[in-house]
């Protein structure tokens, strides 16, 4: 049996690494391709996705495990989660602009596109799935948040490297660049495996 | 000029693909399209979701408040969502097992959302049921496409018959980097084709920012929604 701090690890680890969102999992791969072109746009977004993650992470778990659960309305998990997704980016933004103004310029524009961003839809029901507790789930999203900035991150410095290369004419533009998303995940790949050797 | 019922139903499937030339919703279809089984049902499943929500919706489109449309299109969505995943759930076990989270994503697919608020917000309930009926049918084509060769190079067969013989498989084809890679070859194949016809193909990411509640972030949609963002950074500077 695993002890608590080394599961919260493992969580952390396989987030990041084994099963990112994006190079491994397919989440939310529309703003891996939309917003990776400039790396000022992909700091704000990881930042606000890392942020509006942690705090959905938390704020499903408790209304699936003390009103859903009890009143046995869990069908209504679909629909009750995102409604609270988009009602906490709001007031998110809100809180933001009238309390903490430099944090609203740097992730203010990126937080109304988080609302119907796969990764935070996905990220609370998966929690759901995999019976977190809630510090776990709370972890599981600020994890996610984390992998899906580094897949960004390192995809912008990829595509900074594409707009000097000369492919088929064909191939100019998007198709190029999902090949190169293609190898960027190919060595995310590399990473199978290695928690379980860690961790057991 | 207004369009005919045929041209708002072939636009879809044709001229505004939402896969492969507004690149909208592409998450389903890399994670989905490993086995065509799973990629028909995905691409029924949506098809419904689409027509059910572009049908209530153009129908609620005068009721429906200008600045609460974005909570009430979702609303309506995840309604839909949530039926179909009550029936697959009940009905085909196994594919809803194959479809996993992505069959919950659809209330956050962009072709759906996009749909509500570019057509079906301002257009009639026959159009509107034409026009996600073509989007729908365009995203199942592109789906089952890309599945058939993923299928087959990664596991030698299509729809379970086994093609190629054992042992002969690519398995990264049917992993994420096949994915993305034959979701590029296919975009390339398409561009090639048509530049020997003369036709010009422009894929580009997202919609030109006409919706602004779109997580594909693409630069038109953070200019919409922060007209100012640009003179803010100046001015800091």
């Amino acid at each position: 049996m695993m002890s608590e701090g080394t599961k919260l690890l493992l969580i952390a680890f396989s987030m990041i690494f084994t099963e990112n969102y994006v190079l491994v999992q397919f989440i939310a791969i529309c703003p891996f391709l939309g917003v990776s072109k400039n790396f000022d746009s992909c700091i704000g977004m990881s930042g606000a996705v890392i942020f509006v993650m942690t705090l959905a992470s938390a704020v499903t778990w408790t209304i699936y495990n003390f009103l859903l659960e009890p009143f046995g309305l869990t069908y209504l998990q679909t629909i009750v989660f995102i409604l609270v997704i988009a009602a906490l980016v709001q007031f998110v933004e809100i809180v933001l602009k009238k309390f903490i103004k430099p944090l609203y310029k740097a992730l203010g524009i990126y937080l109304p596109l988080i609302t119907t961003n796969c990764a935070v839809l996905a990220v609370t029901i998966l929690n759901i799935t995999e019976k977190y507790n809630l510090l776990e789930a709370c972890i599981d999203g600020a994890t996610a948040g984390v992998g899906f900035g580094l897949a960004l991150i390192l995809f912008c410095g990829v595509r900074k490297a594409l707009e000097r290369a000369k492919p088929p004419k064909c191939f100019e533009g998007l198709p190029i660049t999902l090949i190169a998303a293609a190898l960027t995940s190919m060595t995310f790949m590399g990473f199978a495996g290695i928690a379980d050797n860690l961790f057991h | 000029m207004k369009k005919t019922k045929w041209q708002i139903f072939t636009n879809g499937i044709f001229k505004e693909n939402p896969v492969l030339i507004l690149l909208l919703g592409c998450c389903s279809v890399l994670a989905i399209s490993v086995t065509v089984k799973g990629a028909l049902g995905m691409g029924v499943a949506l098809t419904f979701v689409l027509v059910g929500s572009n049908v209530v919706i153009s129908l609620l489109r005068k009721v429906i408040p200008d600045k609460v449309r974005i909570p009430c299109f979702i609303v309506v969505v995840a309604t839909f969502v949530t039926l179909v995943e009550m029936v697959v759930e009940a009905y085909l076990p196994d594919l809803y097992n194959a479809l996993g989270i992505f069959l919950a994503l659809i209330v956050v697919n962009c072709i759906v959302l996009g749909r509500a608020e570019m057509f079906a917000s301002k257009n009639g309930v026959l159009d509107s049921f034409l026009d996600g009926l073509g989007m729908g049918i365009g995203y199942t084509v592109v789906i089952v496409g890309i599945a058939v060769v993923r299928e087959l190079l990664g596991a030698g067969t299509i729809y379970g018959i086994r093609i190629i013989p054992e042992g002969y498989q690519i398995g990264i084809i049917a992993q994420t980097p096949g994915g993305f890679m034959m979701f590029g070859l296919a975009m390339g194949l398409l561009i090639y084709c048509l530049g020997k016809k003369g036709k010009k193909f422009d894929p580009r990411i997202g919609c030109d920012g006409k919706c602004g509640n779109c997580s594909i972030g693409c630069e038109n949609a953070i200019k919409d929604i922060v007209p100012d963002a640009k003179e803010d950074k100046e001015a800091a500077k």
